[in-house]
């Protein structure tokens, strides 16, 4: 690649003269030398990887991996967990300016004011979605913040068993079981919040939950408390446009996923998880924070308002094994863009948009449910997402969609819940295209008729 | 820096003044030095028994955080809440409004084996020109 | 960079007028269903209104208040701060991978799948450990990842309950120790020896039958070749322990020598730092597991598999530790990394490693006599100076070295940071700055230390060229301010009942 004693790649700008300048003042004539600490008998192994290619070239081959994903083009009515969001254009461009997305953890704050002061908007409109108090600047995807969220109530109720309500998003579930694999910590899964005993540090409840139905969390939160323990909600924060603030209804954390109103979906990551407390756990919160404070006195100078990271006497590279969490790399440019999007969309917006979904999915499951041999399973109330039995089985009812281009919602036929039995989960949203739900209807009609 | 000489002193920077069968505890000048702008204390419930060398608390500065070591056996009967709202009294007044926990004594003997000022800032590290 | 006025003052909450909107929602045409009961629904929520332009206005006002690799040079070190390429951002933007929902069929998703499969086989071929996890979200991540699998993998053997304590060198990234405690082990700290590598005496004296792993940074994070390595890794294992690798320095060593060869059993990489990822004020990043074959059943769930018939899909290796995130991983930061490699391919990633050990033994060469060097030894890809001699002698700290560097233009290095190393300045210029740069960095580093000298007030009244001087961290801290609150309404009008 170093033809002609050029630059070695695009991205490196040495030279064969720079190199040769550079290894006089080492007073050494090969690169080499400097690995001599490397062991010898070790050393270059042959390491097989297809060859390099030019940027033309590398564009041709992800362009055609990507002409091999059918899924981004065809009607789609997944969610369970991933929703496809309408984000302002504003949001991508906003982000993609280099001084916000190449730089790192805001260190040196005098010249990271622009991270650090869009980080504390972010836990402000964090703290007015969810009702909270204070929140971090965010962590890796919901799943992971809230199996943090279980390690912090363990550590200040001092209880070594955590509680899952169902129906909670498997994914999450997982999670906390590996984080609490970790931490020595059992896991139980209840059916109803009344299943709680002393034993356990916290009550974690999804809402909506998993099958998409809305939780009165005050009652979920008042049986928590009754056993002692924290509430933990997981709140949808495009929801909360419309719903009470899991604050308001007594949880204790708030987590919540805000990958999608930050981008696409991406296949599932990266991800923004919400983190979100009341005040009195502030010490114990994981991952950073930032604070508001004022610059230095200086004679003749007005101190004005800036930010920094604070409170990191809780974090790894202080207290090291006695830290909160070993929390350091996050999310921050998907925090941006949540932040952005949420802010563009404005008090009255979020209500409109959350309330469009909430229009839209409930035409969509009135269609449905409307069409002979297909059935919306009753809940009470709910958001986005709805349960459909079909006249076929549903792994049935889904290939035969698939065979119109059409993705089905989530096979969930083999949950414990009742109301999942035969069952496919649906998602549709303000996002989702009219004529993608005229599709879905025209198809299943026509299966309908069929069977 | 100060080391007021009707004090004793712990290897770990805390300082006991013992006033018949009760102590005083608090930090050093030189150990909220070497901390900086201290933004947090966490002390003891009252009531709590406290045994030589444990921790009875933490202390946490912008870049650090250490544990609080009580340099006797003994009963906490008192702390200083007024560090709560205003930690930087430790900064600026080590010896007096920065104190922090009040103990009954369990053998004011244990006194005794505890360093006099002179022992204590003989073993200090020399301090950089600041 | 506008200088004057309170910027920070006015956050978007503080900006606007009640009406405006900077975009608007459509409306529901149809007749609509009734809304839930008014007890599960909130209030109003407190958000801005701006116009559009203003909200533009106000985050491009706030990104000029910041500092990128795009901006300038940016030295942190052990944060491998390189120029990433804008190719791989766009390989990752293309609609055909963003567009994907995390559970479409796996017959829909071939190509991301293929891709990923092919990344974690290079992977897998750079470290010479070739079972590869993707999910770790982050270096931290995947450090968790590899000691649960440690964890699992002493379970299995049911070894795990005489093994508690976790060696970590004090030197080590303080993600090590905590990583450690969060999978269940007790921390026991070794000492580095005089020459920045393992104190080997230590190490024996310590090393016994309870022990279930050493954390080991290679290069360590003085930026030096951890000395004897493969020895240690042959006594952890006799001892019946396993060997976990702090792969974040990778840059380092890309091409060079591989943590399987020598002995290691698993490592996690940072994807963000050696494989291109613009850091984005702290993430997103990813930092996959890779390890020996006798692992792969407890890897973290998903991996990727290829069927006979040469399809591919996600399954949940036999053991798994579990999944680390609800879905799949940081897909976005994966397919950059694998743009990144590529289009260098090997000769192009010996040619990162060659450049940044280069630059960085250039710049310790630049700077020897300015500043202390703890460890006479070669450098690797960082080098770590002490401000010590300025702190005695000047009453300068290093933190005060490096606010002054922010007047002359420069992201200061990674400073107090190995612990071991009194007021140390940990410098990575990495492969992509450009010998002129490195020249003018050094320059500026000595400028300041003959500053330090002459006139040690301005060092510690600096930055004066910054968007903000120095912010009160104290007050920070002790009375925290962590969210905006609408202003104090005026006092409510007493009763006069
Ligand atoms: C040596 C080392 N190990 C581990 C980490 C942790 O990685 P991450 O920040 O991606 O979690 C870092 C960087 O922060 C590091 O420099």
């Amino acid at each position: 690649m170093t033809a002609g004693g050029g630059a070695p790649t695009p991205y490196i700008p040495n030279t064969d003269a720079d190199r040769a300048l550079m290894l006089a003042r080492l007073g050494i004539d090969s690169i080499e030398t400097l690995f001599d600490d490397l062991p010898a008998a070790l050393r270059d192994p042959a390491i097989a990887l297809p060859p390099a290619l030019a940027e033309a070239e590398l564009m041709r081959l992800l362009a055609r991996r990507g002409a091999q994903n059918a899924a981004g083009e065809r009607p789609s009515f997944l969610g369970a967990g991933a929703y496809r969001r309408s984000i302002p254009a504003i949001t991508a461009h906003l982000v993609s300016r280099s001084e916000f997305a190449t730089s790192y953890t805001p260190y040196q704050p005098e010249i990271s004011q622009g991270t650090l002061q869009a980080a504390f908007e972010y836990q402000s409109v964090v703290c007015e979605l969810t009702g909270m108090e204070v929140s971090n600047t965010g962590m890796y995807d919901v799943a992971s913040a809230t199996a943090e969220a279980c390690l912090l109530a363990a550590r200040v109720t001092g209880r070594r068993a955590l509680a899952l309500l169902e129906p909670l998003h498997p994914g999450t579930a997982d999670v906390v079981r590996t984080y609490a694999f970790g931490a020595g910590l059992r896991v139980d899964t209840l059916s109803a919040p009344q299943a709680m005993t002393a034993e356990h540090a916290c009550l974690v409840a999804q809402q909506p939950d998993f099958l998409g139905a809305i939780r009165d969390l005050e009652s979920v939160a008042g049986a928590a408390h009754d056993a002692g323990a924290l509430c933990i909600a997981v709140a949808d924060p495009f929801a909360l446009g419309l719903l009470r603030a899991p604050g308001d209804a007594g949880a204790d954390l708030v987590t919540g996923e805000g990958r999608d109103l930050a981008g696409p979906p991406g296949f599932g990551g990266p991800s923004l998880g919400i983190f979100a407390a009341r005040e009195r756990f502030l010490r114990q919160l994981p991952g950073r924070i930032v604070g508001r404070t004022r610059e230095l006195a200086r004679e003749g100078h007005e101190p004005r308002t800036g930010y920094v990271l604070t409170l990191q006497a809780r974090e790894q590279f202080i207290r090291r094994e006695r830290a909160t969490s070993n929390f350091s790399t996050g999310q921050a440019l998907l925090a941006l863009a949540f932040t952005i999007s949420v802010q563009a969309l404005g008090p009255q917006g979020l209500r409109r948009a959350a309330e469009l979904c909430y229009q839209r999915a409930h035409d969509a499951a009135a269609r449905i449910g409307a069409l002979p041999g297909f059935a919306i399973v009753e809940r009470g109330p709910w958001f986005q997402e709805f349960l459909v039995r079909g006249p076929l089985p549903p792994a049935e009812l889904a290939r035969r969609l698939a065979a119109r281009e059409i993705t089905a919602g989530l096979d969930v036929s083999a949950r414990p819940e009742p109301e999942a039995r035969d069952a496919l989960l649906f998602c549709v949203t303000e996002a989702t295209a009219p004529e993608h739900v005229d599709a879905l209807v025209a198809a299943m009609g026509t299966i309908g008729a069929r069977s | 820096m100060e080391f007021p000489p009707q004090l004793r002193y712990t290897t770990s920077d805390e300082w006991l003044h013992v006033q018949g069968r009760e102590g005083v505890v608090g930090i050093t000048d030189h150990a909220q030095d070497q901390l900086g702008d201290i933004v947090f204390v966490e002390l003891p419930e009252i009531g709590r028994q406290v045994k030589r060398g444990e921790a009875f608390g933490v202390i946490e500065s912008v870049k650090a955080v250490c544990d609080l070591h009580t340099p006797v056996d003994g009963e906490v009967i008192a702390r200083n809440d007024a560090l709560t709202d205003a930690p930087e009294l430790v900064n600026r007044s080590p010896y007096a409004d920065g104190w922090m926990i009040r103990l009954r004594l369990s053998d004011p003997a244990q006194a005794t084996e505890l360093r006099d000022a002179a022992a204590y800032q003989a073993a200090l590290p020399a301090a950089p020109a600041h | 960079m506008s200088h004057d006025g309170d910027v920070g003052a006015r956050l978007a909450f503080d900006r606007g007028a009640p009406g405006r909107r900077a975009v608007d929602v459509a409306r529901w045409e149809g007749t609509p269903a009734a809304l839930p009961p008014p007890g599960l629904l909130r209030d109003a929520v407190r958000l801005p209104e701006l116009s559009q332009g203003e909200l533009v206005r106000y985050y491009t006002e706030l990104s000029g208040r910041n500092f990128g690799v795009d901006s300038g040079t940016y030295p942190l070190g052990s944060c491998t701060m390189k120029y990433n390429p804008k190719v791989d951002d766009l390989v990752a933007s293309l609609p055909a991978f963003a567009e994907a929902h995390p559970l479409a069929p796996a017959a829909t998703m071939q190509g991301t799948l293929r891709t990923l499969a092919e990344l974690a086989a290079m992977l897998g071929e750079l470290t010479g450990l070739p079972a590869v996890g993707l999910a770790p979200a982050a270096g931290a991540q995947g450090e968790l990842a590899g000691m649960l699998m440690v964890r699992r993998a002493l379970e299995r053997r049911g070894d795990l309950a005489g093994r508690r304590r976790v060696l970590v060198p004090d030197s080590a990234h303080g993600t090590n120790p905590a990583t450690a405690a969060m999978a269940g082990f007790e921390v026991t700290e070794v000492p580095s020896g005089p020459d920045g590598s393992i104190d080997q005496q230590a190490l024996a004296r310590t090393l016994d039958g309870d022990v279930a792993a050493l954390m080991v940074t290679v290069p360590n994070t003085l930026g030096l070749w951890e000395r004897g390595i493969e020895a240690v890794a042959a006594r952890v294992h006799e001892a019946g322990a396993l060997l976990y690798g702090d792969g974040a320095n990778l840059n380092a060593i890309l091409g060079r020598v591989r943590f399987g060869d020598l002995g290691f059993d698993v490592v996690h990489l940072n994807l963000h730092k050696t494989f291109s990822t613009p850091h984005g004020g702290g993430g997103p990043g990813a930092g996959p597991v890779c390890a020996t074959p006798a692992l792969a059943p407890f890897l973290p769930a998903p991996v990727v598999t290829e069927d006979a018939d040469g399809s591919l899909r996600l399954v949940r290796p036999e053991h798994s530790i579990g999944q680390l995130q609800q879905f799949h991983g940081s897909i976005g930061v994966l397919l950059r990394a694998h743009a990144y490699i590529r289009s260098l391919g090997i000769e192009g990633l010996r040619a990162v490693s060659a450049n940044a050990v280069l630059n960085a033994n250039y710049l310790r060469a630049l700077l020897e006599g300015s500043y202390a060097l703890p460890y006479q030894r070669r450098a690797l890809h960082e080098v770590v100076f002490s401000g010590s001699p300025q702190r005695r002698e000047h009453g300068v700290r290093t933190y005060d070295i490096a606010k002054r560097l922010i007047d002359y233009g420069f992201h200061p290095p990674t400073v107090y940071f190995p612990l071991i190393v009194e007021e140390a300045l940990m410098i990575e210029p990495t492969e992509t700055e450009s010998r002129e740069s490195i020249e003018a960095f050094a320059a500026a580093l000595r400028a300041i230390a003959e500053e330090a000298e002459r006139d040690p007030d301005l060092l510690h009244a600096a930055p004066r060229h910054a968007p903000i001087g120095r912010l009160d961290e104290a007050g920070a801290a002790r009375r925290p301010v962590l969210r905006w609150q609408p202003p104090a309404q005026p006092a409510e009008p007493r009763d006069e009942r």
